[in-house]
């Protein structure tokens, strides 16, 4: 059907072009579809960069080699590859980061949520966000120079890079991400849940501790496995602090080597693409991100399968 | 009917009489210490915040002056300066804006406005979720594999431009998401009015929806690129170097930038270079500063021109 218009003459200008308009929300359409699409290449890029120089890898340093050496030299004449080296520093600094973030984010989201009045939760929250947004890099200057300084006047043995300073500032650097998720967990439990703990008698603790807590488990432990996966993929903090002196075991009095500060010890040389050195940071990071995203699709999993709705 | 001990509140087991105490005092002090804890850990939490700005001013202040931002580094830590790092962060944070902008914030708009809920929407929603758990020292293996390996002739290598194009990726996920909240803040009866008068999604869109989202986009857009402006990791894996003493002269130039330079002063064992990377961060967190109160400056300013 066609639109009949008054001929006068500026009636041109009231002539609804739809075609053309159609035309161009098609364009834009495929153009911004095209735009979401990147972060499908994106993800597709960083698999097939991983997976194609890691099997490069593997074509010299077999598998076993990889999953059973006991030392890390991959620059050296005689190259050992063992990647539990390097995992064993990356599970230590991580585990003291969550025993620090773990207290401190979970007892702050507590506060904020249950006992701050909304005006002090106002000023507090933004404050405790401050921390997320501090540069990794400033971390690892504190870490490194104010952290052990303090730690050696009380530690005996505690050498100048160190996994317990490191992994202690982690756990800092983590602790707003595990207190502002967990909060919103805690949040969102209805009130009617709260009262019903407290005409049975139970007092503020004991309604956190055996009703508010339990219902909102799920998000607290899926904040506490992001957390975890934000501490193993954090370089700075651990390049500066933690050392770069490849050794297995568990003692964080020690230099270490973790994962990322290896990519970077690689990355800061000059290493000629092709080389074995390059092949390694990718088999390396492949390691890390297999481990990354197994985390986040297990907490992903972990919200899914138990969380607790309220209607 | 028995009454049951309210500390076994939860067991199925009837609790005997003799049992019953209700120990109201001792459950109170343990409420109190309880609280205490939780207030504690607070404190701690903005203890370590206060001392470690403290730290850094303490050690960084006495070394800030016009000189520090305007001498290149050197092997002398009393003329080293931070000229290259500034410009390098321009130029790379140019680049990162330049190309993270348009598309997060079309992407963002695609899939909020255009793409219906469809197994596509789905797949892209859970990749971007994903991608924002990826550690971002693999993105800066990506980097170093497409932009500066394959895509060299256009890139040259480690550059300004690879640089940029692999921190864009890195708060892609980031900029979509905000912008997708601004646009799902936008109340539906806007939409229905543009389409009742005849205009089509698109129309819709740019003329009523985006301009009452920009503020929201424009907020999750600065903090995203202050993100970029403080992550070292993949830019030192695609290789941008410790030490220029030269500005850069384009888009393919070699380059370093804030967090390096501070990352290369606090790796070296002079308490010297210790007191310019206190410098160095100073400097660093007073541009993510501005760049917050930006953030701040611009959604309070567009929020009251819209209402």
């Amino acid at each position: 059907m066609t639109t009949e218009f008054p001929s006068t003459p500026t009636s041109d200008l009231w002539k609804p072009n739809r075609q053309r308009s159609q035309r161009v929300e098609l364009i834009v359409k495929l153009i911004f579809g095209a735009f979401a699409f990147v972060s499908i290449v994106t993800t597709l890029g960083i698999i097939e960069t991983l997976i194609f120089e890691t099997f490069k890898f593997f074509q010299e340093v077999s598998l076993w080699q990889f999953l059973t050496d006991d030392k890390w030299t991959p620059l050296f004449k005689s190259a050992k590859f063992g990647i539990f080296v390097l995992i064993s520093a990356t599970v230590m600094t991580s585990t003291i980061a969550i025993l620090v973030a773990l207290p401190l984010g979970l007892l702050s989201a507590i506060c904020l949520s249950e006992y701050a009045t909304p005006k002090v939760r106002g000023i507090l929250k933004p404050a405790l966000e401050i921390l997320a947004g501090v540069p990794t890099v400033v971390y690892g200057y504190f870490a490194l120079l104010f952290v052990t300084p303090l730690l050696q006047k009380f530690v005996p043995g505690l050498q100048g890079f160190n996994a317990l300073s490191a992994g202690m500032v982690l756990g800092i650097m983590i602790t707003p991400l595990v207190a502002s998720l967990s909060e919103d967990a805690i949040y969102s439990v209805p009130r009617s849940l709260r009262d019903g703990a407290y005409a049975l008698g139970a007092t503020k603790r004991e309604t956190i501790t055996s009703v508010v807590l339990p219902a909102a488990l799920s998000g607290i432990v899926s904040s506490l496995i992001l957390a975890i996966s934000r501490a193993i993929g954090e370089t700075m903090i651990v390049t500066l602090a933690a050392g770069q002196n490849p050794r297995l075991g568990l003692n964080p009095l020690v230099p270490v080597m973790t994962m990322t500060a290896f990519i970077v010890q690689v990355s800061l040389g000059d290493t000629p693409a092709g080389s074995l050195a390059y092949k390694t940071i990718y088999a390396v990071g492949m390691t890390l991100f297999t481990i990354t995203l197994a985390l986040n699709v297990f907490s992903f999993w972990f919200v899914r399968r138990f969380r607790e709705k309220y209607e | 009917m028995t009454i049951d001990n309210p500390q076994n509140f939860g067991s199925d087991r009837p609790s005997e009489a003799s049992n019953f105490n209700i120990n109201l005092a001792g459950r109170y002090k343990l409420d109190r210490i309880f609280e205490s804890l939780t207030w504690i850990a607070v404190a701690i939490a903005l203890l370590v915040l206060a001392t470690l700005i403290i730290d850094v001013l303490a050690d960084g202040l006495p070394r800030l002056s016009w000189d520090f931002l305007n001498n290149f580094p050197s092997r002398k830590p009393e003329q080293a300066g931070l000229k290259s790092a500034l410009f390098g962060t321009i130029w790379v944070m140019s680049v990162v804006a330049a190309v993270s902008f348009p598309l997060g914030v079309g992407a963002g708009i695609f899939l909020e406005e255009f793409a219906g809920d469809n197994w596509l929407t789905r797949i892209i929603e859970i990749n971007i979720n994903n991608l924002a758990g990826v550690p971002s020292i693999i993105y800066g293996l990506l980097g170093l594999q497409v932009f500066v390996r394959y895509m060299e002739p256009l890139t040259g290598g480690r550059s300004i431009l690879s640089g940029g194009f692999t921190l864009a990726l890195l708060i892609l996920p980031i900029i979509i998401v905000s912008t997708r909240e601004a646009l799902r803040a936008v109340p539906d009866s806007l939409r229905l009015a543009g389409f009742a008068l005849g205009a089509n999604r698109w129309q819709v869109v740019r003329e009523h929806v985006f301009p009452l989202a920009i503020p929201g986009i424009l907020t999750g857009t600065i903090l995203a690129l202050s993100r970029a402006i403080g992550d070292t990791a993949p830019l030192i894996t695609i290789g941008a170097l410790t030490f220029i003493s030269f500005l850069p002269e384009g888009l393919q130039s070699p380059f370093t930038v804030l967090p390096i330079q501070v990352f290369n002063w606090v790796s070296r064992p002079q308490r010297e270079f210790h007191d310019n990377a206190a410098a160095g961060i100073i400097v660093l967190m007073v541009v993510l500063l501005l760049m917050n109160a930006t953030a701040v400056f611009l959604r309070n300013r567009f929020q009251k021109k819209a209402s």
